[in-house]
């Protein structure tokens, strides 16, 4: 976080300047409020673009998951989309396979088998780095992929699972056509997790994962326990990244096997550059710029959507490395003058 | 052509022998195209995810030298190492060289926009479906040799591959510049220092490797079909070899790619529904075991 | 009394490579030690065995009368030992309170923590202020590491091993980089440690070592060619003939 400008009103003396600026840091900003109010807007203001929305919503909370190992554990995987797809399995398989269809079990069910695969293959994998990490990790998804046809009794391969049916939100809400419902659901379920997220990455722990990307090796020194830390994330990181996964089989009453393809892992990676990673609020802005771009796109080709894609890809890596929010940031400070402290 | 060899083959034998050469073809283009990206990984340290693009529009410039040139199949071969290493001085120029110094992240993003930037490119002049090309008439068929039949262009296609081992090891280890390319490989700051011009070196390793995986890309057309989507669905197999092998290393990637192909190939002859499976299972035990790679320095 | 650090056979090898040759060292309580030697004689070497960095061939190290040989590094810090590197290792883009914070939580165990805000650690926070205050950085709190000059980021490099509040402190080099201008700030700072700390400190500028150590350690091609004290070490014509070309400080 870099070192903001402090109001007038702040104490001179640089110890309860200091306290000061940590408690502060992690207190509610007003704008704070603005991806929430946006998202009810467009409830009432493109009812008919619902199910589209609960895609877009869903999104965001995979980036968001992405963002934690990536964003601010430094953590360079290329197979993501395997938490995912765990979880989007799990919550299919829990109402076709099992028959119990209450939806929000279903969700945690999908975070419990995500979070098993995140602790067993970051403790396996995360001693690794560079190119190394990255052949492992996406050899890891694929490897699932092929596993998930090789069981195409139980995950209907790359047909999928369709079909699927949930008894009503919380025994009330039942589901309507237009994804009215769907559409709430995922946005509480969001806002839930983003909130735990947030915390997180203001707490200590937190902290200890921005000084594991500055520098690993000083880490070490102090004596931070540095592999379970970035075990612990990568956990939390694919639980959440599953929960995602069964909003995604529960909105659309479908699962595939293309939930574990590459471009799912390279598309939330995309979404998270995009909008700027280590911002929490930067998988907010990449997934919506994405999802949109991608709907109206593809519609046109889908060459044309890919094209786009990759071109944005090299332009904000080449010009706007640290995303939108970080352009915006940039702009901001031209205007606003920075007392030094 | 036929040889008589009294032999008494069994049908397992025959299995084994079939597998021994699709194995071996598949190795040896996956040797040819790895072979440049790991030299320049292990160069630089860049990860360069387009290295499948330069596969693929080499693929498509033999193609359409074939189709609409009327090239025969070697010089269409020539000319696609020779233009497409030239194309990609280019890129390296305008694009590569900027984030050499740039994170591991930053050029993992770039290069898969680029090669991103590519498919949709070549899917839009090309279509997306599988072309295939002409092949002379000597390269078809089957070579009878003693009572079993061996595929005329797997032959070939590891023919080839023996000999760009040969030159490629002749380079490296008896020429000069193959001797500054592994003194680079194994310190770059100590060779710059002794008078080495890195940044030229690499640019020509650059250009070499570019051009070989195009040759790869024109020699897999026959083998694998040709569409756009080849950039990067084979570059799993690339990443795998050259992370397998180790960075720099010839003998690396070229053991990387042998035990790759061979299990890659034996996994679908025995198991066809999972066979797919086993090439990133060995790939992945042997990275456990040895991060670095099987000839790679940490 | 057992010594704070005691060093016995301390053997390293890459290969035929022999980087470390039957080192013997001891460090008692409140030691002000110097380890010098030519480039290349194996000191930043002996300093990453002693942190865990590099796992020794043969040898033992001994922690208050505690075997650490086999610990890894992060277990060794725990126990007290703290070390600076030769080139920064900060975290350059947090602000210095950050980087003194984050040295501070791992010694006090709390930053496992998930579920409060940093902000609210309000004995972290003190503890690494004061710190901060003990170094004179205080007023750099809330900058961003890289936007120091050299000589002040060296101190956060102190700051951070100090807080760690070690038994040992291992000094690679501390004022090196410095632009003179700035190299006092360093040396006040490590000329006011705690007396109850082990200080091994390796320097190349003779005026430091002589003002600052009690006991000289030289050590050639991995080996120590001889140990004593200053006046010893001064005389000594084989250090002399290691160092020839180079000045010693007129004393």
């Amino acid at each position: 976080m870099a070192a903001i400008d402090t109001p007038a009103t702040a104490p001179a003396d640089p110890h309860a300047r200091a306290r000061a600026y940590l408690a502060r840091r992690h207190r509610f900003g007003v704008w704070e409020t603005l991806p929430w109010l946006l998202a009810l807007a467009a409830f009432f203001l493109f009812p008919d673009r619902m199910t589209f929305g609960s895609q877009v919503l869903l999104m965001v909370l995979f980036a968001l998951s992405l963002d934690l190992i990536l964003g601010f554990a430094g953590i360079v995987s290329l197979g993501h989309a395997a938490f995912f797809g765990l979880g989007a399995y799990a919550a299919a398989l829990l109402t076709q396979r099992w028959g119990w269809e209450e939806p929000i079990s279903g969700l945690v069910a999908a975070a419990a088998v995500a979070a098993v695969a995140g602790a067993a293959s970051g403790w396996l994998l995360l001693r690794y780095r560079g190119l190394t990490l990255l052949v492992l990790t996406l050899a890891t998804t694929i490897m699932l992929q092929e596993l998930g046809n090789l069981l195409r009794d139980l995950t209907g391969g790359y047909d999928g699972l369709p079909g699927l049916t949930f008894t009503p939100l919380l025994g009330l809400f039942d589901y309507d056509l237009y994804g009215h419902v769907n559409y709430l659901y995922a946005l509480a379920v969001l806002f839930v997790l983003f909130m735990a997220v947030r915390m997180i990455v203001y707490s200590p722990f937190g902290q200890t994962l921005a000084g594991i990307r500055e520098n690993v090796a000083r880490m070490h020194a102090v004596g931070s326990p540095v592999h379970l830390r970035l075990v612990t994330v990568y956990t939390i990181a694919a639980a959440i990244a599953g929960v995602a996964g069964a909003l995604f089989t529960q909105t659309n009453a479908y699962v595939t096997l293309g939930v574990f393809d590459f471009d799912n892992s390279a598309g939330v990676m995309v979404m998270l550059i995009l909008g700027g990673a280590g911002r929490l609020y930067g998988a907010f802005v990449g997934a919506v710029i994405y999802m949109v771009l991608q709907d109206v796109l593809s519609k046109a080709s889908p060459q044309y959507w890919q094209f786009a894609v990759g071109l944005l890809l090299v332009l904000t890596v080449l010009f706007a490395r640290r995303g939108l929010l970080g352009l915006i940031e940039d702009t901001a400070r031209l205007f606003v003058r920075e007392r030094k402290p | 052509m036929t040889l008589s060899v009294g032999l008494i083959v069994s049908p397992t034998a025959n299995i084994v022998v079939s597998i021994l050469f699709e194995g071996l073809a598949y190795a040896m283009f996956l040797f040819i195209v790895s072979v440049g990206l790991s030299v320049t990984m292990g160069l630089m340290g860049f990860v360069n995810l387009a290295h499948g693009a330069f596969a693929m529009a080499g693929g498509y410039l033999v193609l359409t030298a074939m189709r609409s040139w009327g090239l025969p199949f070697f010089a269409a071969l020539a000319l696609t190492f020779v233009v497409v290493g030239a194309a990609s001085v280019v890129f390296e120029r305008v694009f590569y060289a900027r984030l050499y110094k740039a994170t591991e992240l930053d050029q993992v993003l770039l290069t898969i926009g680029l090669a991103f930037m590519a498919v949709a490119t070549y899917t839009f002049f090309y279509g997306p479906r599988p072309q295939t090309i002409a092949l002379p008439e000597y390269l078809t068929g089957q070579l009878d040799i003693g009572t079993r039949n061996f595929p005329t262009y797997r032959v070939f296609v590891i023919a080839v591959g023996c000999a760009l081992i040969a030159v490629l090891w002749y380079t490296f280890e008896r020429t000069n510049i193959g001797a500054k390319i592994r003194a680079a490989v194994d310190n770059r700051r100590m060779a710059q220092s002794i008078g080495i011009n890195v940044d030229r070196l690499f640019t020509l390793t650059f250009a070499v490797g570019s051009g070989l995986a195009a040759l790869g890309g024109g020699l897999a057309i026959e083998l694998f079909g040709l569409t756009p989507s080849f950039a990067v669905l084979y570059l799993v197999f690339f990443l795998l070899v050259v992370a397998v092998g180790g960075l720099g290393s010839l003998k690396g990637t070229l053991l990387a790619a042998i035990l790759l192909g061979l299990c890659d190939t034996a996994g679908k002859y025995v198991y066809a529904d999972a066979g797919g499976f086993f090439i990133y299972a060995l790939a992945m035990l042997i990275l456990l075991i040895k991060p670095a790679g099987l000839y790679g320095r940490d | 009394m057992t010594d704070a650090l005691e060093i016995r056979n301390l053997h390293k090898s890459f290969g035929a490579l022999a980087v470390a040759r039957d080192i013997a060292l001891a460090l008692p309580k409140g030691a002000r030690h110097a380890l010098i030697g030519p480039n290349g004689a194996g000191k930043t070497t002996l300093v990453n065995l002693i942190t865990g960095v590099l796992r020794p061939s043969a040898g033992q190290i001994l922690l208050d009368g505690e075997d650490i040989t086999v610990l890894p590094q992060a277990a060794r810090t725990r126990r007290g030992v703290a070390r600076t590197f030769q080139i920064n290792q900060l975290f350059r883009g947090l602000t210095v309170l950050e980087n003194v914070y984050l040295a501070v939580a791992e010694r006090m165990r709390t930053s496992h923590r998930l579920w409060r805000p940093a902000g609210a650690e309000r004995e972290v926070i003190d503890q690494a202020l004061a710190q901060l205050e003990a170094l004179r950085l205080a007023d750099d709190a809330l900058r961003l590491v890289r936007e120091l000059p050299y000589g002040r980021q060296r101190l956060v490099e102190i700051a951070i091993a100090l807080a760690q509040k070690p038994r040992v402190l291992l000094l690679d080099e501390p004022a090196a980089g410095v632009p003179s201008s700035e190299s006092h700030l360093i040396l006040d700072a490590v000329g006011a440690l705690d007396p109850e700390i082990a200080i091994l400190i390796i320097e190349h500028d003779m005026d430091v070592v002589f003002r600052f150590a009690s006991r000289i350690t030289v050590l050639v091609a991995g080996a120590v060619l001889t140990e004593g004290g200053p006046q010893e070490i001064r005389a000594d014509e084989r250090v002399r003939a290691v160092y020839l070309g180079q000045e010693f400080a007129h004393g």
